[in-house]
């Protein structure tokens, strides 16, 4: 994300002069107009008149409450494992650190119906480790909000550990080797050197996860499944809605763009100028 | 799920224009569904040389069938192509009234292709071809002795039933209501096919699917009939479709589907005769 106040200042200056040759104002217009016109779409369908009542119903708080929990429950979840874990791959000469920097990659690529599918493979009730899960504690998780956490866990993970990752590799490797020099442990170096650097990779890192966890859909509806209060999140419930009364869905529509958009614009406004 | 071309009635000229643009730097991507049937030589005559490809959006619970059935209707015709969309009835249903390339229409019920007509995207008057009960499947060999309805709402029973949007579980809600039991699921799947994996999967106990289901699942669950089920009997309708690019052939898969070859395919498949 770049920001214009501090690229006005770069030696680049210049360069920003001039007219944008057509060649690429044409299709940067037509990327933008690809990117706003279901956007505007979708405000131009809204039924502003019946707005009321179409939100009325408690089902859309509801699955509008579920959706901000779990998101940042799952944004949590991708903290603490992420960073810990964008360190060891950044930072330690584990074998095969190649191949789990793949693999970390898998969930940005698997479409999120087969994350859902391989989640509830190993974490169902007769999956590999679901089974014992169940046997031996009694828990459960496909249908339950914990799965919706997974589900939304496994597909913004990935977000974190690379923004962090990428950080690690930024940061000025002096500052780590100076207090190393002063007999610092690794622990200690992470903790106090280490860990204050990288908030703000953290904080973006953690905008993205958030942002990813709350339009989870596919992974959700196929591990956690659909009851309205426990699994049923925002887009889910969107889903359900557009198959009988495509009016409340794209209410709901609506809803989630503005909660979303909102908390985008405050975030940004607070973690990006300071990057 | 079919790329969906959202109908674009109310939208300004311009947008149309640049979403034209859009559409055709995309054009690779998406599956143009009826394009190849652009030339319909029947047109010329009444002589059954049929061309060309159609869409069918069909039931989820139709799955096998129609795709065992659209087969043979290719090897009888050749150079025809069947393809299909399957997915609740409900989601096919406000798939083609907001404008998606479908060619024929098939239902789970009644309600949902009443749905069609009245936003006047059906080119005849609908016709029902099978019916189709409800019964619980369970886990082969029934490991939770699930006999009735009121056996679903056992502590520790977990239980599947579709959206009430969808036409299995509308007919779900109405048996329920006829045995007098009130049920919470743990899950309401959007179509059948998915209700009845979660029990394939052992992650439910049971789910209320139909008859057909559990038949096509060749013992990978068994089926519990149950005493309410006759009043929640499924009519499925089909029917061509007034957006259809080759009517023609269209015409000639739905009398394919109410012929009395293609009735023994789907009575074998668990279906009843209408």
């Amino acid at each position: 994300m770049t920001d214009r106040r501090r690229g006005a200042k770069r030696p680049g200056r210049r360069l920003n002069q001039g007219r944008a040759p057509i060649a690429l104002l044409a299709p940067s217009l037509l990327g933008l107009a690809f990117l706003t016109l279901p956007v505007i779409g979708l405000l131009v369908r809204t039924p502003w008149r019946d707005l009321t009542a179409e939100l009325s119903g408690t089902d859309t708080w509801t699955a509008l409450r579920l959706s901000l929990e779990c998101a940042t429950a799952a944004t949590g979840v991708s903290i603490v494992l992420g960073v810990p874990l964008a360190w060891l791959l950044a930072r330690t000469e584990m074998p095969g650190r190649g191949i789990a920097r793949a693999l970390v990659a898998v969930p940005l690529v698997l479409p999120p119906v087969v994350g859902g599918m391989a989640l509830l493979l190993v974490f169902g009730r007769s999956g590999i480790l679901g089974e014992y899960l169940d046997r031996w504690f009694g828990i459960t998780l496909p249908f339950s909000t914990a799965g919706v956490i997974m589900a939304e866990s496994f597909v913004a993970l990935p977000f974190l550990v690379i923004s962090v990752e990428a950080a690690l590799y930024g940061l000025d490797p002096a500052l780590e080797e100076a207090a190393a020099t002063s007999g610092a442990g690794r622990w200690q170096i992470f903790r106090w050197i280490t860990l204050p650097n990288l908030l703000p990779a953290i904080a973006a890192g953690a905008v993205l996860s958030w942002a990813r966890a709350l339009g989870e859909f596919g992974a959700t509806i196929t591990f956690a499944g659909d009851f309205p209060g426990t699994t049923q999140t925002m887009p889910l419930a969107v889903y359900l809605a557009f198959q009988t009364d495509p009016q409340s869905a794209i209410v709901l529509s609506l809803v989630l763009l503005a909660v979303s958009v909102t908390l985008l614009a405050l975030l940004r406004d607070r973690l990006f100028t300071r990057v | 799920m079919p790329t969906v071309n959202r109908s674009s009635r109310h939208r300004p000229a311009a947008a149309l224009a640049v979403l034209a643009l859009a559409g055709a730097a995309l054009a690779g991507c998406s599956s143009s569904s009826s394009a190849g049937a652009s030339a319909t030589g029947s047109a010329s005559g009444s002589s059954q040389a049929l061309s060309g490809t159609i869409t069918v959006f069909a039931a989820a619970s139709l799955q096998k069938t129609f795709t065992e059935l659209a087969n043979t209707f290719e090897k009888e015709h050749p150079g025809t192509t069947v393809k299909f969309s399957f997915g609740g009835s409900d989601t096919l249903a406000a798939q083609i009234t907001e404008g998606a390339p479908a060619d024929v229409f098939a239902s789970a019920n009644q309600s949902t292709m009443q749905t069609v007509e009245k936003a006047g995207d059906t080119a005849g008057d609908p016709t029902v071809f099978v019916k189709n009960t409800l019964e619980i499947a369970v886990a082969p060999g029934d490991p939770k002795n699930i006999e009735t309805l009121s056996d679903l709402t056992k502590a520790g029973t977990k239980v599947a039933l579709c959206a009430q949007t969808v036409p299995c579980g509308s007919a779900a809600v109405k048996a329920l209501a006829a045995a007098k039991v009130s049920l919470t699921p743990v899950t309401y799947e959007t179509d059948v096919t998915s209700a009845l994996t979660k029990v394939e999967l052992g992650e439910v106990d049971a789910a209320l699917v139909y008859h057909s289901d559990i038949v096509g699942a060749g013992g990978k669950v068994d089926g519990v009939v149950f005493s309410t089920a006759s009043g929640a009997v499924n009519s499925y309708p089909i029917d061509v479709l007034k957006g259809s690019t080759n009517a023609t052939l269209a015409q000639a898969f739905v009398a394919y589907i109410l012929s009395s070859s293609s009735e023994q395919v789907l009575l074998k498949a668990g279906f009843q005769a209408p």
